[in-house]
């Protein structure tokens, strides 16, 4: 852990569902360089909270990135900021070619004129040789790890300071999700921050360096991944034998870990 | 019928036809970017054409009052906005173009007699004052409701064109009005003599066409506008505001219709409410293409244009009904082809 200014520093974030409080007081921080897992059973408010990070969502709380705590998180800001989501549903633009969801995945620096728009599609096409190949084909027609590739590749293009993963696994061959998950290590060692949110938790672990468990809409522990990993509660809830990732029991108390 | 007559016929069907089909384009445009179905769409089409007649017959230009009055209602609303956002007063720098924009068309609508101008300059005036409407009644109407659920946005929709087909009445009033043809000209063309109005509304379409095409397939916007119809989300994430493709598309619809208006002014004598008919024929070529193919729209919208030119000669006063109970058959056929789906809400 660096001591410098976390890149996304996040304190006391709720967000409400009309009446219901789906997270509460959550506080997240990810260092520059690293990778951050957030797990937890399904309903505890994974997505919402990458939603209201993004500015999708209406949210009460700071939020900083870089140190700068920014007023109001709406989605045109937070994304200015560096800021990129890839959504479960991967949201990409099916009928459009390959070429083209990259190239719109670019679309916010289309003023920027430090950014050589060919040199971002060539970096993207040499991580992910498949989409290079599949350039012209509709991205509806791609497989579902292909699919994934190109949800990675189009929020790569803009070259984000953090990159947010919402359950990139999810619908994933387990060959693809190892592939998906060295990848991510991959991303990291060139520098990208991530957020990863994952009900593959032990796969999650594995790559995390800090990782954070979120039950109901709370943090209910966290700690350095490889530390997690050996919780025991964390061991019989989310990683041990018949342990069943959508089925996690509650942490009554909030876990102190030691500083980091 | 003869082969004379068929021929006639068959090119006044092209020519409406053509124009059912730039409208059949921007009804699909602007309800897959929006989720609004345009019922004003034809109040483009209307409000040009008797623009155009207005300024040739040395009437001052009254709509522009129309673009004012919106513009101001919006940077009022812009201003409100940005106050709520941000905690202070500032002056958002597009509406108060628009603004001004509006006070620049209705100081020259009021004041310069464009009957003794070049038709060049009634066409560009007439765009000038038209197509702001597109943005405008955009900003003013639906984007305080651009997440309402698509029943409030047609409602919202039909309010608009009633009001606009009132607005119109009042500005341009109850007599019909028909414009002068771009050049006398008749082409020979094998038997079929053809007025060079007719080619020259086949042509602006076709080109008028051939353009969005360009616009959509090649540049960054306009694939950010075909992005935003097939997902929002996705759209939203790589920063394509739903501000922005909302926007750009009802722009792009009032072009389309105040050219629309435009070409075929001469050549049909358009009312303050002819718009409702005309965008409704656009309407039933957008729903032969499924509210989603283009091309099948396009082809739909010429045939809506042949059904009504030979129904108007073997049952004149039957043509409307001829017209929409083509809808039926291609109704039906679509119910049976497509599983049954739930509410999109």
């Amino acid at each position: 852990m660096t001591t410098s200014t976390p890149l996304l520093q996040v304190s006391k974030l709720s967000v409400a569902h009309s009446d219901i409080e789906a997270v509460s007081e959550v506080d997240l921080t990810v260092g520059e360089g690293q990778i951050v897992t957030v797990i937890g059973p399904n309903g505890a408010g994974k997505t919402t909270l990458l939603s209201a990070l993004i500015g999708l969502l209406p949210s009460r709380g700071t939020i900083s990135v870089d140190g700068e705590m920014i007023e109001r998180p709406e989605i045109d800001r937070m994304i200015a900021r560096g800021l990129s989501l890839v959504p479960e549903t991967r949201a990409l633009f099916g009928p459009m070619t390959v070429e083209d969801n990259l190239v719109l995945g670019a679309f916010r620096r289309r003023r920027d004129a430090g950014f050589d728009r060919a040199k971002a599609l060539d970096d993207v096409y040499a991580r992910f040789p498949r989409l290079w190949e599949r350039r012209r084909q509709a991205a509806e027609t791609l497989s579902g790890g292909e699919q994934q590739m190109l949800a990675l590749g189009r929020a790569l293009i803009g070259r984000p300071r953090l990159l947010m993963l919402d359950e990139p696994s999810l619908g994933l061959a387990p060959l693809l999700v190892r592939e998906l998950f060295r990848m991510i290590e991959g991303l990291r060692a060139a520098g990208v921050s991530i957020l990863l949110v994952e009900q593959n938790a032990r796969a999650a672990l594995r790559v995390a360096d800090y990782a954070y468990v979120l039950e109901l809409g709370r943090v209910g522990l966290e700690g350095p991944a490889d530390v997690l990993a050996g919780d025991p509660r964390v061991i019989s809830a989310y990683l041990g034998r018949g342990a069943d990732a959508t089925r996690g029991t509650s942490f009554a108390t909030r876990h102190e870990i030691p500083a980091r | 019928m003869n082969g004379q007559i068929a021929l006639m016929l068959g090119q006044d069907g092209m020519t409406s036809g053509a124009i059912y089909a730039l409208l059949a384009l921007s009804i699909i445009l602007v309800f897959s970017v929006t989720r609004i179905l345009l019922v004003p769409q034809g109040e483009f089409v209307t409000f040009s054409a008797l623009t155009m007649a207005a300024m040739q017959s040395g009437r001052p230009v009254r709509l522009g009052v129309l673009v004012f009055g919106l513009a101001l209602v919006a940077l009022a609303m812009d201003i409100v906005a940005e106050r709520q956002r941000h905690r202070r007063w500032t002056v958002p720098r597009t509406s108060l173009a628009l603004a001004a924009h509006g006070l620049f068309v209705v100081g020259l609508g009021l004041s310069v007699p464009f009957d003794h101008l070049g038709l060049l300059v009634q066409i560009g005036f007439a765009l000038l004052t038209v197509v702001p409407l597109g943005p405008l009644i955009y900003r003013v109407f639906f984007q305080p409701i651009a997440s309402a659920p698509s029943l409030v946005l047609l409602m919202v929709a039909i309010a608009v064109h009633v009001a606009l087909i009132g607005g119109g009445l009042l500005i341009f009033g109850p007599e019909g009005a028909r414009t002068e043809p771009f050049s006398d000209s008749v082409v020979q063309l094998g038997p079929a003599i053809i007025a060079s109005q007719t080619l020259w509304v086949i042509g602006v379409s076709a080109a008028l066409t051939v353009a969005l095409w360009l616009f959509f397939e090649t540049s960054l916007w306009g694939k950010a506008l075909r992005a935003a119809a097939f997902n929002r989300l996705g759209a939203e994430l790589v920063g394509i505001s739903p501000v922005f493709a909302g926007r750009t598309s009802m722009t792009l619809a009032a072009l389309i219709g105040a050219v629309s208006g435009i070409v075929v002014a001469p050549i049909t004598t358009i009312y303050y409410d002819s718009g409702f008919l005309i965008s409704l024929k656009g309407f039933v070529g957008a729903i032969i293409g499924a509210m989603s193919s283009y091309p099948v729209a396009a082809l739909g919208a010429l045939m809506v244009g042949q059904a009504e030119s030979f129904s108007t000669f073997w049952a004149s006063s039957y043509k409307e009904i001829i017209v929409f109970t083509l809808l039926l058959p291609v109704l039906l056929w679509r119910s049976l082809r497509q599983p049954s789906v739930g509410d999109d809400e």
